[in-house]
């Protein structure tokens, strides 16, 4: 059973598809002889061959509206952005077409696309390289917005992703890209978008996350179990469509949420989600919900990063203050 | 110093004005039947037009972007490609798409709100309006590259403006375009006003063809008004894009005869006196005098064939009229493949 990371999970994805889908095709900057500047799609061009592995010009813009193209007339575009901080030039074409196009042509066109990007902080990278821009896409009807936390997770998801009849925004967290490797076979199953994962079960509070604070996440229920609390950690994994109804279920039983996300606080999916328990969850809770979030100024230049990004400790805090109620 | 690179960029015009044929007009102006068929295509859509306008101003259309003054360039447009080939119009090309099968009440259905006008009877790989200005390039482009990936002998054509050339998108479409030799064909339908801003201000190239030259693809100045050359040209570059030899950027001189929309007013910012030497420049009226010095038209078919477009036309506005708008549901039908339960909800919520 192959062992590897998340970065080579995403690879090990996107080479079982191409194999099994003659409609799929990459194209980014970099991504061909080069293998991408993460080695993601390392392997794919002499495989595959320069035709459905495309470097592109360096273009973002044309990148987003070639894949649109590409997706409109029946084939499966995986396209690349380097890094997050380089999507915003794509913006235009995933939320004027590939958002649009089922709807504005009742369904006559569809926009199957992913975009992949690599995401987050905390890998000392230069300016533009670390953010967390996911509610901008989150905010959109009709897309898909994914970011997996794990290994298998990255894998079974990005096939889900290609798979999709609609457009996904695939961000992966870079951060945990070679973090850990664990056992992921290259069965082909993917797994379900649109529901949440339950990471841990607990009884006291839920800690409703995604990407690399998944880690932090995890971290923090294993300090708090060793003060005997018992905290549940969810990886909400599909930021829309919102599983809400996981989440909902868990506070149900644990009546205390905090929320953590790296992406500044306000207007974060965070606040989605707050604002979704309390429609429905007003009467189960006992606390407050509290966000750990990054805070509400730019992600700074890495020798302040890590002071940005939500901390095993900043989580700790978030959870002693649910626990302080009820 | 050394010249490493020299570039001309080419104009082509076989009909003058009057109607008159150069002596080295292409095959196509012998072509009596095609040009006829182009030159009844041509007051099919000039007469809609004209519908359009007044149903907008008598409250029965929403803003309409009229076609007036385009006719050769956009009729040239759908006459020159196949059902297979794929069209990224921008949002004024009825001329090309009536030609490929898109019905007026089509047109008047997404200028009227609704998005099912969208959904239209042209070929259902053809792109619909799109109003976010020059992005179509690109998805012509993207398609072009499926067409390459999967070795299909198509071609897409886009349309962009003077004004829509200045964007990157424009730009990005014939830069890739040239990179992979795609079969693809970008016509800048320059009509000299982008809304208020002139040409001029768009851009101080000399020509707006020569923008391909940087790409590195065949790139061609036409005179927009002259059906033959437009065809001519078209048939050519699609031609030359189907057989692999690469991608063509065509620059169609025209006029705007008419306001941007019908939201707009021209008078804020041109005079009279250019509109008026615009329509002494107009494609039907030179097109109708080389038919009728051929022979091939008069103004008893004239008057017959206005009288059929305005019958067919007004059919057309009968049905756009008679349509129902659609159930408050239908906002949610075609958001997703299948409908989220969170937005599942909110349908119910919306009611009928």
């Amino acid at each position: 059973m192959p062992q590897v990371t998340l970065i080579e999970a995403v690879t090990q994805a996107l080479a079982h598809e191409m194999a099994r889908d003659p409609s799929v095709v990459v194209l980014g900057e970099d991504v061909g002889v080069n293998g991408g500047v993460f080695r993601a799609t390392v392997g794919l061009s002499e495989r595959f061959g320069p035709e459905r592995v495309l470097d592109t010009p360096l273009d973002e813009t044309m990148i987003a509206g070639l894949a649109v193209g590409l997706a409109t007339q029946g084939m499966k575009p995986v396209a690349e952005a380097q890094f997050e901080g380089f999507v915003f030039p794509m913006f235009d074409h995933i939320y004027c077409h590939a958002a649009r196009f089922r709807n504005r042509t009742r369904g006559r066109m569809t926009c199957p696309l992913v975009l992949r990007a690599p995401w987050g902080g905390g890998i000392r990278a230069p300016e533009h390289h670390s953010d967390a821009p996911e509610a901008m896409f989150a905010h959109v009807p009709g897309l898909r917005v994914v970011i997996p936390s794990s290994p298998a997770r990255a894998y079974g998801l990005l096939l889900a992703a290609i798979r999709d009849p609609d457009p996904v925004i695939f961000f992966e967290p870079k951060r945990i890209y070679r973090q850990y490797k664990e056992e992921v076979p290259d069965d082909g199953e993917a797994l379900p978008l649109d529901v949440c994962f339950v990471l841990r079960d607990g009884t006291d509070a839920t800690l409703v996350t995604w990407g690399a604070s998944v880690k932090e996440c995890l971290e923090a229920a294993d300090q708090l179990a060793a003060e005997g609390v018992s905290v549940e950690v969810i990886d909400v994994a599909t930021l829309r469509p919102l599983d809400i109804d996981t989440i909902l279920e868990s506070v149900a039983k644990t009546r205390r949420c905090v929320i953590v996300h790296e992406a500044p606080k306000t207007g974060g999916v965070g606040a989605e989600i707050a604002a979704r328990l309390a429609e429905r969850a007003m009467y189960d809770l006992v606390a407050p919900v509290e966000r750990v979030c990054g805070w509400d100024t730019h992600m700074p230049l890495f020798r302040l990063e890590m002071k940005y990004l939500p901390s095993t400790a900043r989580i700790v805090e978030g959870v002693r203050r649910v626990l302080a109620h009820g | 110093m050394s010249i490493v690179a020299k570039f001309a960029v080419e104009h082509v015009q076989y009909l003058d004005p009057e109607g008159r044929l150069a002596d080295h007009a292409p095959a196509v102006a012998q072509d009596l039947e095609r040009l006829v068929a182009t030159y009844q295509a041509m007051a099919r859509v000039r007469v809609f037009d004209a519908k359009a306008i007044n149903l907008q101003r008598t409250g029965k259309l929403g803003t309409y972007a009229s076609c007036l003054g385009h006719e050769a360039a956009h009729v040239a447009i759908g006459m020159a490609m196949r059902p297979e080939d794929c069209f990224a119009p921008m949002y004024r090309e009825y001329g090309a798409q009536f030609v490929r099968g898109v019905k007026p009440r089509e047109v008047l259905l997404y200028w009227g709100g609704d998005e099912r006008g969208n959904d239209f009877s042209g070929p259902k790989h053809d792109y619909p309006w799109c109003v976010p200005i020059a992005t179509q390039c690109l998805h012509a482009a993207g398609a072009a590259l499926a067409f390459r990936t999967r070795r299909e002998p198509r071609v897409a054509v886009t349309v962009v403006g003077d004004g829509g050339s200045s964007k990157s998108d424009f730009y990005g479409a014939i830069n890739a375009a040239g990179v992979w030799n795609l079969p693809f064909v970008c016509v800048i339908v320059n009509n000299q006003w982008a809304i208020s801003v002139p040409r001029r201000m768009q851009s101080a190239a000399e020509t707006l063809a020569q923008k391909g030259i940087a790409a590195g693809i065949a790139s061609v100045q036409v005179d927009g008004n002259d059906a033959i050359a437009m065809l001519d040209v078209l048939d050519r570059a699609i031609a030359r894009a189907r057989a692999g030899e690469g991608p063509m950027l065509v620059e169609a001189v025209t006029y705007r005869l008419h306001d941007h929309t019908t939201a707009d007013d021209a008078r804020r910012y041109r005079g009279e006196d250019e509109v008026k030497a615009a329509w002494a420049r107009e494609p039907m009226k030179r097109l109708r005098a080389y038919l009728a010095g051929r022979g091939a038209w008069d103004d008893a078919k004239e008057k017959a064939w206005l009288e059929q477009c305005e019958r067919e036309v007004n059919a057309e506005v009968d049905a756009y009229l008679a349509s129902s708008p659609p159930p408050t549901r239908a906002m949610f039908d075609h958001l997703y493949a299948e409908l989220p339960a969170d937005v599942a909800e909110q349908r119910r919520l919306a009611g009928q």
